[in-house]
This record gives C-alpha cells, sequence and structure tokens, in this order.
C-alpha cells in the first residue's frame, strides 16, 4: 500500500514569492522572519521524502465560474499548467508547468465517488495561487507530480465545514488503502480570518486575532470536535468575509484525523495570521 | 437584482488586460458595449449560443459606470471580484504601499454585520 508520509496545511500568502526575492534592502521588516519560517517548514516536507503530492486548494475565479461551479473537483490530467494574468499582475506570480499524477487522480475519483462524494474533474484545468503557493514554499524544485483537489469555498452555497472533514477523512482512507508503493504527502492551503474586499480588510493584523488564536489551537491540538462545535457557514463571516478558507483547513484536519499536528508554527503579518502545521501520521521517519 | 451578471461582468473584464484598461478610461462606454456584445455569451459556448434574457438593472448600471464599489458592495456584488479590478485600475493612482486597498475599506467604513450576502 501507499505510504501517507506528511499532511501539510498551511496559509497560501500571494506575497510571499515577491517577497522572498527582494533583495534586503528593499525588502520590509517582516520579510526575514518570514521566510526563515518558510523555510523551516519546507524542511518538514522535505525530510518526509514525498514521491507524489495531493493537493487541496480553491480556484478564486479563474477557471471556475458561476456558470459551472463545482463544489469539489479533482484533476485528472497529465499537467497543469498553473498560474493566470491577474496573478501575474497582482501578485508577480510567475507561470508554472506541474506535473499531474492520472493514476492517484482516478483512483481517487473512482473510489470517492463510491465512497459518497460526487467529485467533479478537470482533464484541462489551469491552478492558481492556492495550489502553487506552496510549491512555491515547501516544493519551489517544482519536481513532483501532483493531484489537485479544489473546494468551493468561495462561491456559495458552500458545502458546509461538516463536509469538508468528512472528505479530508475520505482522503485519508484513499490514500491509506491505495495500491501503490509510492510516498504520499497531502499538501492543503486554506485561511484563518480574513477579509478581502470589505470594510476590515488589510489591517495590521487579521481581522480577527481572536479567531485566529483559536483556529491555531485547534489545528495544533487536533481539537477537530471543538472545531466543529464552534464553526458553521454563519458563524465563519464574523471573522472576516473570506474566513470560508478556513473549511479548507478543517479538511485537512479530517485528513489528520484529529490528532495533534507534529509541527506548528505561525507569524503574524500586516493582514493575515500565517499557519504553517505539518502532521507525520506513520512517525516521522516512516 | 442580476448580482450573477454584474460578477460576470466584473469576471470577464478582471481576466482581459485590454479590458481593465478600457474600463478605466471609459466606464460609460464599456458597460454599455459589454450589456450589449457581451453579456450574453456563456463563457464556454460558442458565440451563437447566446443567453437571451440577462441585462442589468438601472442601479447596477449606474454602479459599474461610476465605479461606485460602495454600491457594488451594498447590492452583494462578491467582494473579491470587485476589489481584484479595483487593484488592477485604481492602486497605480496611490504613492503609498496599500493605499488603495486602504481607502477602498474606510470607503466601505459603514457596512457592519452581516454585510450584503453575494449569493447568486
Amino acid at each position: 500500500m501507499a505510504k501517507l508520509v506528511a499532511i501539510l496545511a498551511t496559509t497560501h500568502h500571494p506575497f510571499y514569492y515577491r517577497t522572498s526575492l527582494l533583495p534586503a534592502e528593499e525588502a520590509p521588516p517582516f520579510a526575514a522572519e518570514w521566510i526563515r519560517k518558510v523555510e523551516a517548514y519546507r524542511e518538514t516536507l522535505t525530510r518526509a521524502r514525498p514521491d507524489v503530492l495531493v493537493m487541496v486548494g480553491s480556484d478564486h475565479f479563474h477557471q471556475l465560474w458561476l456558470d459551472n461551479m463545482p463544489q469539489f473537483l479533482v484533476g485528472k490530467a497529465p499537467f497543469y499548467d498553473a498560474n493566470h494574468y491577474n496573478e501575474e499582475r497582482e501578485f508577480g506570480l510567475p507561470k508554472l508547468l506541474l506535473k499531474g499524477h492520472e493514476e492517484l487522480s482516478a483512483y481517487i475519483l473512482r473510489e470517492g465517488i463510491d465512497a459518497g462524494f460526487d467529485l467533479a474533474f478537470s482533464n484541462e484545468l489551469r491552478v492558481d495561487h492556492s495550489i502553487t503557493c506552496p510549491i512555491f514554499t515547501v516544493r519551489p524544485q517544482n519536481d513532483l507530480p501532483i493531484v489537485p483537489i479544489y473546494t468551493n469555498i468561495f462561491a456559495p452555497p458552500l458545502p458546509r465545514p461538516e463536509r469538508f472533514v468528512q472528505l479530508g477523512r475520505t482522503i485519508r482512507q484513499l490514500v491509506d488503502a491505495w495500491p501503490s508503493d509510492l510516498r504520499v504527502a497531502v499538501i492543503g492551503t486554506g485561511h484563518l480570518s480574513l477579509e478581502l474586499g470589505g470594510p476590515r480588510q488589510f489591517g495590521p493584523h487579521g481581522p480577527d486575532p481572536e479567531f485566529d488564536a483559536k483556529a491555531v489551537e485547534w489545528i495544533a491540538s487536533g481539537d477537530l470536535d471543538g472545531c466543529l462545535a464552534e464553526v458553521t457557514l454563519d458563524s465563519l463571516h464574523a471573522p472576516g468575509n473570506a474566513t470560508h478558507g478556513f473549511m479548507d483547513f478543517m479538511l485537512m484536519m479530517g485528513i489528520a484525523g484529529g490528532r495533534k499536528a507534529d509541527y506548528a508554527d505561525n507569524l503574524d503579518l500586516f493582514h493575515t495570521m500565517e499557519a504553517y502545521f505539518t502532521w507525520y501520521p506513520n512517525g516521522v521517519d516512516a | 437584482m442580476s448580482k450573477y451578471l454584474v460578477n460576470k461582468f466584473l469576471y470577464t473584464i478582471d481576466r482581459d488586460p485590454d479590458l481593465v484598461e478600457r474600463y478605466r478610461a471609459d466606464p460609460a462606454g464599456t458597460v454599455a458595449w459589454w450589456e450589449s456584445e457581451k453579456a450574453g455569451e456563456i463563457l464556454n459556448l460558442p458565440g451563437g449560443e447566446r443567453t437571451t434574457w440577462l441585462s442589468f438593472t438601472d442601479a447596477e448600471r449606474r454602479a459599474l459606470v461610476s465605479h461606485d464599489h460602495v454600491a457594488l458592495f451594498a447590492m452583494g456584488a462578491h467582494a473579491f471580484l470587485t476589489l481584484t479590478l479595483w487593484i488592477a485600475m485604481f492602486e497605480r493612482d496611490f504613492s503609498e504601499p496599500l493605499g488603495m486597498q486602504l481607502d477602498y475599506a474606510a470607503k466601505l467604513a459603514r457596512f457592519s454585520l452581516p454585510y450584503p450576502d453575494i449569493t447568486t
């Protein structure tokens, strides 16, 4: 069977790439610590020696649109072009080409559908910064095949938080049972409290530091029950109008099975809390 | 209320660099042209298979023509779409980093929770 060697759940900050390339004299004061934390986080993936990456993210109205909006979608293609014109424009993100792992995509689709998730699929998917930010941060050599899984955290009506957790649990079961000798890492990105396009955007911290502290504690301690008891589709409006991206963290907690994270770090930035978590479900040296 | 069509306008303008510039420079002309020529295009269908029933309300047309992001927010236009396009059009007019984004937020200061519903 395949071995699930690491689970990474992190925020995706589209400005990291550009910030990390600035010469020291032009870099903002927070850049050095940010880079140090990201490089330490990268090591948590490197040491797991993965062969293939399952990558959970959410399209930001790039390819997926309101005329035809899937709730959960699995990419099934041999390659994925990545990043879009407006991400290059706004964030300075370069275009990328990622390899796909079609066999694992096909397996997740078949078994996921049979397990009760009517997954949509795409044979021609251009992935966006929700997938490429973690490539830049934790696998900048971009040398591994991926299976992208998109969730709808963006265009209501959304699936409820419980559904994200259930999908995470299902992905875990599927990866554990995949008849393969490959080493799989799952990397998912989302948000803590976040406001975009509203009155609380771009403040000195995330819009709701109290929510962020609680969220970090839920994830780090693996407290899925506590998290599910408090988080609903309605409650997520309060910490910030883009906070539904937290449900991707909940999906990742589902994959981790409510276990305490083996690695947890965070960084308070100017309009958001950055957060980095890793689990080693089969032990650090599996 | 045609929130979907307002979002479709923001989405299709934002993804095309020429249209971003055209909408910045000539909002009235761009909105009128777009509503007559582009509103009915289904993005994944050939040009002939047009939607026949979509149009803006007067208030929506006015908000788009006057670059009024506060009115768009009040109508429930998707906040991410509006912000992204506004950054593309207007960030260049501010000299301080995040100056445009903070000005944009300050103009929305009268809104408190719950915000207008963005469900389409």
